[in-house]
């Protein structure tokens, strides 16, 4: 999307926002702030979920990636090419030799290219800014695992079994972080964020962006963050603290 | 010939053999009422699925109703704890008998959602 575009769609977005957010008292909206939806309520876009991962609270612990693997049923890799949903990655400074370690999964875009490229609409946006594919019409054709600079994303080279039956995943099909939204869905955090607090960490703050009273979001508005790659503007819903 | 009597014979064992015409044995396990008429379930049974597939998918609507993980809780088989395996549970059997292919399961756990709970997704390994 060219910069003119999405000026222009952020400026029609924010009549929007203005027409459906109409203060009626201080305080008072027309509509709720998020919560658990009913289940058979859709995901709304006045939700953007997002993840603030504090580098200085990260070390070289594996409990994220591991509860990814329970999770989403998972295997550990062996070989380069098999699927990883989360990896971690060791940074350096050169100068000061000081090392951080963070765990880099799908960074959920808000202008995601992996959707730009899908030749046949599998790889989507959620109403509510998560990035997911649809494997019913996922060819398996892997221009989105190309066009991502965060190489969020795997293929899936060989058959499985015994899949998590809220994680539907196979062969043939490209995949990547969720953001486990089979649990967002149920009102509970991804699996990562619970494991990296039972870890005693408290590294990954899950929740919504947009809400100005979640914890994510103040912590977003009280101190320095940054998004990886922040000069692409793709806006990813992952953002990092201490890099 | 012999070889292709016996086959058949084998083949045909997993039907119930009412009538002239052999029909699947269908195991319901778990009886009642199913969330549509049976007639209506039997004939529109994917229109449901690819709908509520959608719905779930794209929107995150996890409503039950027509969701491949209701069917699968009710009609697992509890001899194999799975719906598909074997011509006598309940999704392959009417499938074998139609000679529809079934690729829900390639990606889909086929066991209800408690049992399925522990376990890593395995890769089978390239034929």
């Amino acid at each position: 999307m060219s910069d003119v575009n999405r000026g222009r769609r952020q400026f029609i977005g924010w009549g929007a926002a203005a027409l459906g957010g109409l203060t009626l008292a201080p305080g008072v909206m027309l509509f709720a702030p998020a919560q658990a939806r009913a289940p058979e309520e859709a995901a709304s876009s006045r939700v953007r979920w997002g993840l603030l991962i504090d580098t200085t609270q990260c070390d070289g612990c594996t409990a994220c990636i591991e509860a990814c693997r329970r999770e989403n049923h998972v295997a550990a890799p062996s070989r380069k090419t098999d699927p990883q949903w989360i990896r971690k990655v060791e940074l350096k400074d050169l100068r000061s030799g000081k090392t951080h370690s963070a765990p880099v999964m799908c960074q959920h875009c808000e202008h995601p290219p992996c959707v730009d490229v899908c030749p046949t609409g599998a790889s989507f946006k959620r109403a509510d800014g998560i990035v997911l594919v649809d494997r019913h019409i996922c060819i398996g054709c892997r221009y989105c695992m190309m066009a991502c600079p965060y190489k969020a994303r795997s293929f899936v080279h060989e058959a499985l079994t015994d899949q998590n039956p809220d994680v539907p995943r196979g062969k043939g099909c490209v995949e990547s972080c969720t953001l486990c939204v089979h649990r967002v869905d149920r009102g509970r955090n991804p699996a990562c964020v619970e494991a990296c607090a039972a870890a005693g960490r408290n590294a990954i703050v899950f929740g919504d962006l947009n809400d100005p009273n979640s914890e994510i979001a103040k912590r977003v508005a009280t101190y320095a963050s940054t998004q990886i790659r922040a000069d692409l503007g793709l806006n990813p819903g992952v953002r990092y603290q201490g890099i | 010939m012999i070889v292709a009597l016996t086959v058949a014979a084998a083949a045909t064992a997993a039907y119930a053999d009412a009538g002239r015409v052999p029909t699947p044995k269908i195991v319901i396990e778990k009886g009642g009422k199913c969330v549509e008429d049976v007639a209506v379930m039997r004939r529109n049974h994917m229109e449901f699925l690819k709908h509520q597939r959608d719905d779930t998918m794209r929107r995150g609507i996890r409503s039950t109703k027509h969701s491949l993980q209701q069917c699968i809780d009710c009609h697992a088989s509890r001899k194999t704890g799975s719906v598909v395996g074997s011509n006598e549970n309940f999704c392959q059997s009417c499938h074998a008998y139609a000679a529809v292919k079934l690729d829900c399961f390639e990606c889909h756990s086929t066991k209800p959602k408690a049992a399925a709970a522990a376990g890593t997704a395995v890769a089978k390994g390239n034929p």
